[in-house]
C-alpha cells in the first residue's frame, strides 16, 4: 500500500511552478503604471522597468530557483531557494517603483503587475511544499512566522515599499489605519472572548446533560447557516429598538448600527464550534482518569477544572482557532453596517473601484487569519504532545 | 419530534415561497419598523427574481467547484499524483484561512463589477470544503475492501468508480452542502459589488436605513440557507441510505 510512486528525475511539481511562472514573466506585466489611483494601468515588463544590472540579477536568481525546483530534492535546499525567490521578487517590485515614479509626484501609481502576483503565488507554492515536507516542529513554524513578520514590517517601516501604489494608499490613510487594525482585533477577540465565557459552561452542561445537547447543538447549527450580512442587518432592529427604548443602553454604545450588531452576530457564530468541541472533547476524556480524581477525593468542581477541561483543552482550543479565524474573516462585513474594522478600506475600496485600497485592507486581513490560524495550530499540537 | 420538524420545515419553505410571491401581503407586518412613509417592501426590484438570481449564481458556482475539487482529488490520491498530496492538504488548511470576502474584494479589479468576481469568489471558496472532504473520504476507504476488490479483479478504475467514490460519497455530498451554505451568505455579499441577490435589498436597507428592507432581505436569504441545507442533508439520507457499510 505504502509503496513509494517511481521518483521521476523532474520534480513534476516544480515543472508545473516554473512553467506557470516563466509565462507569467513572458507574458503579464510586471508592475502597472498608472496615471493616478483609479485609472487602468499601462503595463511595463520586468526588462523594462529595471536597471540592467539588477534585471539581469533577478532573472539569473529566479532561473536558479527554477533549476533548483525542477532538480533539486532536498527540501531544505528547495525551502531556502523559494524565499530567496519571494525577496529579489519583492525587491525587484519596490525598484521598479523608486525607478518608475517621477521624483516628488504623489499622483501616479505603481501598481504590482500579474507577473509579480504569479510569481509569488508559485514561490509560496514551492515554500510551502517544502515546508511541509519538513514537517517543522510547532515551535519552529512559529518562529519562523514571527521572523517573517519581523522582516516584512522592518522592511515596510524602512520604507522599502513606499513607492508601491498599496503603501502610496497607506500613506494617505496611516492615522486611520491603525485605528480600523486595532478594532478589528477587538471586535474578533472581544465576541471570542465572550463566546467563549458563555460556551464553555453550556458546552459543560450538554455533556452533563445529554438530553440538551440535540437541541443546544441543532439550533448553534441553524445560526451558523444564516449569512453574516443578513444576521447582522437582522440584529440591527432589535438592538436599534433597545437603544431607544432605553437611554442607558444608547449610551453604552448598544445602538442598532455599529459595532454592537456585530460583536453579537460574531458571538452567536463563536458558539457553535466552542459548544461543540468542549463536548466532544470532554467526551474524550478516559472514564478511568474521571474515577481515579474522584477516587483521590476531588470534589466534582475539581475534577472538573483539574482533569476533564485540562485533558479537553486541545479539543477546545481547536474550536477556538476555528472561531477566531472566523471571526477574523467576518469582522470584514461588519464594515457595512458601521461597525468599522479593516473591512472598511476593502468595501470602500471597491465603491471607488481603487484596487489598492482594497489590498490595503485585504492583505492585513488575510495575513491575520492566517498567523492566527498558524499560531493556535502550534498551540494545539504542543499541548496534545505534553499530554501523550 | 420528528413530525415537528417536518411541521416547522415546510411552515418555513412556505412563508419563503409565500414571500417571494406575493410580498405586499406582508406590508402591513413590515410598515411598524419604516419611517416617513417609506416603502415597507422592496420596491426596487422584483424579490422573486432576486432570489432565483442569487440561487442560479450560487448553484452554477458549486457545480464548477464540485467537477474541479473532486477530479483534483481524485488526482492526487492516485500514486501518479501522490507527490501534490502533502502540498494538497496544506493548502486545503492555508485556504480556508482566506475570508470571502478577501476574495470577492480581490477579484473585482481582476474582472470587474457585477455577476463575474461573485462567481469567481463562490467558485473558489467552494472548492476548499468539497476538495478537503473528497481527500478525506478517499483516503479513508478501509484497505480491507480495497483490497477485496482488487482480489476480485477490479481495475484501479472499476475499482475507483464502484468503490472508492460510492463510499467517500456521503463525505463529498457533505462537502458539498456546505459549499452551498457558505456560498449563499458570499452571494449575498457579492451584491457590494453589483451581483444580482437577495443583498441588493439589505444593501438597499442599510443605505436608506430602511429596517424593514433590512430584515426582509435578511430574512429571505437565511430562510433559503437554512431550507437548502436542510433539504440537502434530508435528500443525502434518502439518497445514501442503501449505501452504507455498517
Amino acid at each position: 500500500m505504502t509503496r513509494a510512486p517511481p521518483r521521476s528525475r523532474v520534480d513534476p511539481l516544480g515543472a508545473v511552478l516554473v512553467a506557470a511562472g516563466a509565462a507569467a514573466v513572458l507574458f503579464l506585466p510586471f508592475v502597472l503604471l498608472k496615471a493616478n489611483r483609479i485609472l487602468p494601468g499601462d503595463p511595463r515588463s520586468f526588462a523594462q522597468v529595471l536597471p540592467p544590472w539588477a534585471a539581469l540579477g533577478c532573472t539569473a536568481l529566479l532561473g536558479v530557483t527554477g533549476v533548483g525546483a525542477l532538480w533539486i530534492a532536498s527540501a531544505r535546499a528547495r525551502l531556502a531557494l523559494a524565499l530567496g525567490g519571494v525577496v529579489a521578487v519583492a525587491l525587484a517590485a519596490a525598484a521598479a517603483g523608486d525607478a518608475l515614479t517621477p521624483p516628488g509626484d504623489s499622483v501616479v501609481r505603481i501598481a504590482p503587475g500579474g507577473a509579480f502576483w504569479v510569481l509569488l503565488v508559485c514561490l509560496g507554492l514551492l515554500a510551502t511544499d517544502a515546508a511541509t515536507r519538513l514537517k517543522p516542529k510547532p515551535a519552529l513554524r512559529v518562529l519562523f512566522l514571527a521572523g517573517s513578520l519581523a522582516v516584512a514590517g522592518l522592511a515596510l517601516a524602512h520604507g522599502i515599499f513606499d513607492h508601491l501604489s498599496v503603501m502610496r494608499e497607506y500613506a494617505v490613510n496611516a492615522a486611520r489605519f491603525a485605528h480600523e487594525a486595532r478594532r478589528h482585533l477587538a471586535l474578533a477577540f472581544g465576541s471570542l472572548a465572550a463566546a467563549a465565557l458563555v460556551g464553555l459552561p453550556l458546552g459543560v452542561l450538554c455533556h452533563r446533560l445529554p438530553r440538551l445537547r440535540p437541541g443546544v447543538l441543532a439550533t448553534l447549527n441553524v445560526i451558523q447557516t444564516i449569512p453574516a450580512i443578513a444576521l447582522f442587518g437582522i440584529l440591527m432592529a432589535p438592538l436599534g429598538a433597545l437603544a431607544a427604548a432605553v437611554p442607558f443602553a444608547d449610551r453604552l454604545g448598544i445602538r442598532g448600527v455599529g459595532a454592537a450588531p456585530a460583536v453579537v452576530a460574531l458571538f452567536l457564530y463563536s458558539l457553535l464550534p466552542i459548544v461543540a468541541n468542549t463536548v466532544a472533547g470532554l467526551k474524550r476524556v478516559s472514564r478511568a482518569a474521571v474515577e481515579a480524581a474522584h477516587g483521590m477525593g476531588m470534589t466534582g468542581w475539581q475534577v472538573l477544572t483539574k482533569v476533564e477541561l485540562i485533558l479537553a483543552l486541545p479539543v477546545i482550543l481547536t474550536g477556538v482557532r476555528v472561531v477566531l479565524v472566523q471571526n477574523i474573516g467576518m469582522v470584514t462585513v461588519a464594515a457595512l453596517i458601521g461597525g468599522g474594522g479593516l473591512g472598511a478600506f476593502v468595501f470602500q475600496g471597491i465603491g471607488q473601484t481603487a484596487i489598492d485600497l482594497v489590498l490595503l485592507g485585504a492583505i492585513p486581513i488575510v495575513t491575520l487569519a492566517f498567523s492566527a490560524a498558524l499560531v493556535l495550530d502550534a498551540l494545539v499540537e504542543i499541548l496534545d504532545r505534553v499530554k501523550a | 419530534m420528528p413530525r415537528a420538524v417536518t411541521v416547522l420545515r415546510l411552515a418555513a419553505l412556505a412563508l419563503l415561497v409565500g414571500f417571494l410571491v406575493t410580498p405586499q401581503s406582508f406590508a402591513p407586518l413590515f410598515a411598524p419598523l419604516t419611517q416617513y412613509g417609506a416603502p415597507p417592501i422592496y420596491d426596487q426590484g422584483n424579490l422573486l427574481t432576486l432570489a432565483l438570481a442569487q440561487l442560479a449564481t450560487v448553484c452554477l458556482a458549486a457545480v464548477a467547484s464540485s467537477i474541479v475539487a473532486v477530479a483534483l482529488g481524485i488526482l492526487v490520491t492516485r500514486p501518479s499524483g501522490a507527490q501534490f498530496l502533502p502540498l494538497s492538504r496544506t493548502l486545503v488548511n492555508i485556504g480556508q484561512t482566506f475570508p470571502p470576502v478577501a476574495v470577492l474584494a480581490v477579484a473585482v479589479p481582476l474582472v470587474g463589477f457585477g455577476e463575474k468576481p461573485t462567481l469567481i469568489a463562490l467558485f473558489a471558496y467552494g472548492l476548499l470544503p468539497i476538495f478537503e472532504n473528497t481527500l478525506v473520504g478517499l483516503r479513508t476507504c478501509p484497505p480491507a475492501v480495497l483490497e477485496a476488490a482488487s482480489g476480485m479483479g477490479m481495475s484501479a478504475r472499476q475499482r475507483l468508480l464502484s468503490v472508492e467514490l460510492p463510499l467517500a460519497m456521503p463525505l463529498i455530498l457533505e462537502g458539498i452542502r456546505l459549499s452551498l451554505v457558505i456560498n449563499v451568505g458570499t452571494a449575498t455579499i457579492g451584491s457590494t459589488v453589483a451581483a444580482k441577490g437577495l443583498g441588493e435589498v439589505i444593501i438597499a436597507g442599510l443605505l436608506s436605513s430602511n429596517t424593514a428592507f433590512i430584515l426582509q432581505g435578511g430574512l429571505l436569504t437565511g430562510l433559503m440557507a437554512i431550507l437548502l441545507y436542510d433539504g440537502l442533508a434530508t435528500l443525502e439520507r434518502r439518497l445514501l441510505r442503501p449505501v452504507t457499510l455498517d
